[in-house]
């Protein structure tokens, strides 16, 4: 969602597939020595997505090496998919590279919980394990609106579980986005989700100021 | 309806009289906390969203606790410790522990309770996963990201999906080489490191009740490490004893009611377990200390939230007393207050440092997370090639304490102890006469 500072409902999301396994931790998908970069910079933004996933063990490189963005914009991945640390640099890496949706069989709860409220990216859940249905670079077609992902090479169609209440929140750009347009708190965003494109909107309602 | 310690806080915190498993509610928050590695972004958010001039909700509410990456050469790391000061300067925030000065303290989690921001009854969110360790307190405590931080810090509430619980018991009493980390291993082992998803972690039970505070924390730092969004114990007069002197606030802690609903009762004796390792590369690859003696150490580590902690270390020199260390071994204290401990406890006469250094170890007396999840390559103890560790700390993820070749295997104070003295994993049994 990183490139678009306005509201953009997603349906479809098409592209090449990268595939992991069981438990990616957040450390692997972005290791601490790349904390001390602060998502809300913009170049340190693009930063994190350079090192999205380089921690991963046996696995080729997620975005190439010398890059900012990666090829796949999907991920297909097994159960627990984000446990470890809160940090939310972790769905954040993964965004600003490019990647817009991951299709797990499960979530740990706060990695899923801050896909959400960054509006970085889709935690899609399969009811079925997938990890073996892909395998690298296939293109896929993720339809939101169905619930479906199909591999594009085999063409087999997988039916994945609704996203819900997740789903209008990342749409919206974020939790930010999603709660001033519901009126849960007052004033008009500034931006979606990931880096605030100064200048691209004018708040005009400051929140909570004194 | 009957409710659990966790729904009790949270009807109380969103208002209702009552609240069950899957339900959302806005909770409003007692405590936020955030440290130098979610704060700087969290800060960015705050003001991107509510406005530059924008001030916190509450700021007696904020605390501000610099630990991650303090003692490296790392720029960016100080520039983040910096935008923490300048926001407590703006924000005039009184609970601001700050770099370099007297007032620093070092890990958040131990920091909290140590100064007295942990409460029963009450809601803390942290920008940090072992943010859980708190409901050693009788809180709901749980870790949340830097959008949602920057939420609370605005508003003051945070939309929360009201956890099913799960309840553990621990009948009877711990043998004496048996320590909280090794049930909370043996638990993690048990469900999985998904097996608490989205769930809370109730731990009671008559061993549970005989635990320190500090013992205590120890098993709801890794709640996180099964899934958990929250660890919970009740407060007894343990923690009153704890808390007495560090806060001088209200609360009103929580019990269980009868006939509250659980997902599952799970029930061990105490009695059997054993000191327990998690082998690499997951917290829940568990395995017994004494079927792992053919497993040979390049290093050992003893610090973080999980395993730094004052009676951490006393554990560890009861070991290490009059014994040389095998291979290299990394000591760091989570706080300053431990870091003083450690100058000042004694074992028959001799003090803690004195022990550790009589057998070889490498002590950093400047507390902080340091290695426990890599850090910048200047960080102390921090695992820089195909090492092979035993650890008190709370993860073992590929690279979780540094370089990816590494191999982390985590276990109680005084298993790695125990195995810093011979080179390879080693039953604490072996060295307590047990």
């Amino acid at each position: 969602m990183a490139e678009s500072t306005t509201v953009t409902k997603t349906a479809i999301i098409r592209g090449r597939v990268f595939v992991l396994g069981d438990n990616v931790d957040t450390d692997q998908i972005i290791p601490a020595q790349y904390l001390n970069l602060v998502p809300t910079i913009p170049e340190e933004y693009e930063k994190l997505g350079s090192h999205a996933l380089v921690g991963l063990l046996d696995a080729p490189r997620f975005v190439p090496e010398g890059a900012t963005k990666t090829l796949y914009p999907i991920l297909v991945a097994g159960r627990n998919f984000g446990c470890g640390s809160s940090r939310e640099h972790a769905p954040i890496a993964i965004g600003a590279a490019g990647g817009r949706a991951v299709v797990a069989e499960s979530y740990a709860r706060i990695f899923f919980r801050n896909c959400v409220a960054t509006g970085e990216l889709y935690p899609v859940e399969s009811p079925t394990r997938l990890v073996g249905e892909f395998v690298i670079g296939d293109e896929a077609e993720l339809d939101l609106d169905a619930s479906t992902i199909t591999n594009l090479r085999t063409g087999k169609r997988f039916a994945l579980s609704p996203l819900g209440d997740a789903r209008p929140v990342i749409d919206a750009g974020g939790l930010f986005a999603y709660a001033r347009r519901s009126g849960m708190i007052p004033g008009a965003p500034t931006s979606g989700a990931g880096v605030a494109d100064s200048g691209a909107s004018v708040p005009v309602n400051r929140a909570v100021e004194d | 309806m009957a409710m659990t310690m966790t729904e009790q806080i949270l009807a109380r915190a969103s208002g209702k009289a009552e609240v069950r498993p899957g339900d959302n509610v806005w909770v409003r928050a007692d405590v936020l906390m955030t440290h130098d590695v979610c704060g700087p972004g969290t800060i960015g958010i705050f003001k991107r969203e509510f406005g530059e001039h924008a001030r916190v909700w509450d700021r007696e509410r904020v605390v501000l606790i610099p630990d991650h990456y303090i003692f490296t050469a790392d720029e960016k790391c100080h520039r983040n410790v910096d935008i923490l000061r300048e926001f407590a300067r703006v924000q005039e925030l009184p609970h601001y522990y700050d770099v370099g000065s007297d007032a620093y303290k070092g890990v958040c989690h131990i920091a909290l309770a140590e100064e007295g921001h942990t409460r029963p009854g009450e809601v803390l969110f942290g920008t940090d996963s072992h943010t859980c360790t708190a409901g050693a307190f009788n809180e709901f405590a749980t870790g949340i990201g830097n959008t949602d931080a920057a939420f609370v810090l605005g508003t003051g509430t945070l939309l929360v999906k009201v956890p099913a619980t799960m309840r553990v018991v621990f009948e009877g009493e711990f043998p004496p080489y048996v320590l909280a980390k090794d049930l909370i291993l043996h638990v993690i082992g048990d469900i999985g490191v998904d097996g608490a998803t989205y769930q809370a972690m109730e731990f009671g039970g008559e061993a549970v009740a005989r635990l320190t505070m500090e013992e205590r924390m120890t098993l709801c730092n890794m709640v996180i490490e099964a899934g958990g969004k929250n660890g919970i114990i009740e407060a007894d007069e343990t923690t009153l004893t704890y808390l007495r002197g560090r806060t001088s606030k209200p609360f009103a802690p929580v019990a269980p009611d009868a006939g509250a609903r659980y997902v599952v009762v799970k029930r061990y004796d105490a009695r059997t377990l054993e000191p327990t390792v998690a082998r690499p590369h997951s917290p829940d690859n568990r395995a017994v200390a004494r079927d792992l003696s053919h497993v040979r150490l390049t290093r050992a580590y003893i610090g973080s939230c999980t395993g730094g902690k004052t009676t951490d270390f006393i554990n560890a020199a009861r070991i290490m007393r009059g014994h040389r260390v095998a291979v290299d071994t990394f000591l760091v204290p989570a706080t300053t207050e431990i870091s003083r401990a450690i100058r000042t406890e004694r074992i028959e006469g001799k003090t803690l440092l004195e022990i550790f250094q009589e057998a070889g170890c490498t002590i950093s007396l400047e507390a902080s997370c340091a290695a426990c999840l890599g850090g910048p390559k200047d960080t102390f103890g921090r695992i820089n090639g195909p090492e092979v560790c035993i650890s008190t700390t709370n993860r073992n993820f590929p690279g979780r304490m540094g370089a990816k070749e590494g191999q982390v295997y985590l276990a109680s104070p005084y298993t790695v102890a125990a195995s810093a003295l011979t080179g390879r994993i080693t039953d604490p049994r072996d060295f307590l006469g047990a």
